[in-house]
């Protein structure tokens, strides 16, 4: 399984990835893009809304079923990628380049704690 | 402990993601489930459904006991090799199970039942032979295996993979089987695509599996099964229909004879029943989510409830199997409750897709 080792990662199977400017790209895993199976419909926050840690943000529908994707800590969306919800099989394609939303983090420090790539590893049970 | 077809290992080399689905442990897909789905719209694809149970009755009573058991009338089958699509009904008109019955011979019926109420099944058809002075034979088939192939190409593919049996199967007209030798192939499917549905001893599953594979027949897992059925809006037990429900609510009313004098078990029941529901199909409107079961359907003659619902990969749209109020029609519009949100849905009269075809848009 694909678990690149640049990005932070949750237990509930999103990445995210660090911009220059301090912002948060997020995205689902390939391990959860895979026990999703196809992807047919994705519902993502509004641009502005403020979150908390742990909130339900965006759906991901696949054929078998539908599953929350949750903001990794709190802060402020400021991006949703159109291109995800005009073709959601993208993700299944490839779901690391695929992104879902941008999220400025209400504290920098609190994406220090998240998984790196050998935690979420061991998460998935491919340690 | 999950049980296991003839066709386990062949599924796992074949990458195939296996849940389990009634006790058995059975393949959801092998990759890509709406690939699955196009293969068998657009070319050939297969699918084992050893799980299923071939039960044969043999006696010279079978037909006159079939034509008590059953809800559908066993005295439309008049041609050897015929199948009859029916329900098998409580006293009280419930849905123990559907079936597809076929006329062997006078003497001999097979009966093909789902996996999960295989034993239930069993029992109880016992029970009603017990109840009667003729002698009859019910014998379970755990020996058989199953497997179902799907497609506008399914028939030449067959012939590619099993030739000598081309001579006997060609002539064969939908909804008709016939015995060759050790294998039973019936022109049915659960598809809504022309096809063979073959039976054929388990030890010969895997070499007949894998030459449909040389042949270029695609492995589909019910993950697939499930998006072409409800295309081709044909029920699936459990979800659609269950013992709490009859057929008259459940889109089956064309399975049951209540105007003939013959007696069958729940017709009582049936007869005295006033019905208040009826299946529709649905074709959401727009995007917003996922039609899904258990998701409520508010019309203007009341609530309704979405018994299957999923993404058709031919129509691109999500579409569902609903149980709503009588007196809704093709044409209106309802709303379906999605997480949070009320989505607008077309009531349509399924099927959804026939032969490759959109029949609603």
């Amino acid at each position: 399984m694909n678990v690149p080792a640049n990005l932070k990662y949750t237990d509930s199977h999103e990445w995210i990835r660090t911009e220059p400017d301090g912002t948060l790209t997020i995205g689902i895993t390939d391990h959860a893009q895979e026990a999703l199976g196809d992807l047919v419909f994705i519902e993502l926050p509004a641009v502005g809304r403020t979150v908390k840690a742990g909130e339900a943000v965006a759906i991901v529908e696949s054929v078998k079923a539908a599953s929350d994707v949750y903001a990794p800590v709190a802060g402020e969306v400021t991006g949703a990628n159109t291109e995800v919800v005009d073709a959601p099989e993208k993700v299944n394609a490839d779901a690391y380049t695929h992104w879902l939303y941008k999220l400025k983090p209400a504290s920098a420090a609190d994406v220090g704690k998240l998984l790196d790539a050998a935690a979420y590893t061991k998460v998935i049970g491919e340690a | 402990m999950l049980r296991q077809t003839p066709l386990n290992a062949a599924h796992r080399a074949a990458g195939a993601k296996m849940v389990d689905f009634g006790g058995w442990e059975m393949p959801v897909s092998y990759g890509s489930q709406i690939e699955e789905h196009h293969a068998v719209r657009r070319d050939a694809g297969m699918f084992d459904v050893s799980h299923m149970l071939a039960v044969d009755l043999t006696g010279d009573e079978a037909r006159a006991f079939l034509r008590y058991a059953l809800a559908n009338n066993v005295d439309k089958l008049a041609v050897r090799g015929k199948a009859l699509y029916s329900c098998l009904l409580r006293p009280d008109g419930g849905i123990l199970d559907d079936l597809i019955a076929y006329f062997l011979r006078e003497d001999a019926f097979r009966i093909v039942v789902n996996a999960a109420t295989a034993d239930k099944d069993v029992a109880w058809l016992n029970a009603l032979i017990a109840g009667r002075a003729s002698e009859l034979a019910l014998t379970p088939r755990r020996d058989l295996a199953m497997i179902a192939v799907q497609g506008p190409n399914a028939r030449d593919k067959v012939w590619q993979a099993l030739p000598e049996s081309r001579a006997a199967s060609e002539p064969l007209k939908p909804f008709v089987a016939v015995e060759f030798g050790e294998y039973f192939i019936a022109r049915t499917g659960y598809t809504g695509e022309d096809g063979f549905e073959i039976t054929l001893p388990v030890a010969r599953a895997a070499e007949l599996w894998a030459a449909l594979t040389a042949a270029s027949v695609r492995p589909c897992g019910l993950g697939a099964r499930d998006t072409l059925r409800l295309e081709a809006g044909m029920n699936l037990y459990g979800q659609d229909m269950t013992e709490a429900e009859n057929p008259l609510e459940s889109g089956l009313a064309w399975t049951v004879d209540l105007a003939s004098p013959r007696d069958f078990v729940g017709k009582a029941a049936l007869s005295a029943t006033s019905i208040r529901l009826q299946q529709v199909g649905l074709l959401l409107q727009g995007r917003g989510g996922v039609l899904r079961s258990h998701q409520q359907v508010l019309t203007a003659n009341g609530g309704g409830e979405i018994t299957s619902g999923t993404f058709s990969p031919t129509l691109a749209q999500s579409i569902a199997l609903a149980r709503v109020p009588v007196g809704v029609a093709p044409g209106d519009t309802v709303a379906v409750e999605v997480r949070d949100k009320k989505l607008d849905a077309r009531v349509v009269k399924p099927p959804f897709v026939r032969h490759g075809k959109a029949l609603v848009s």
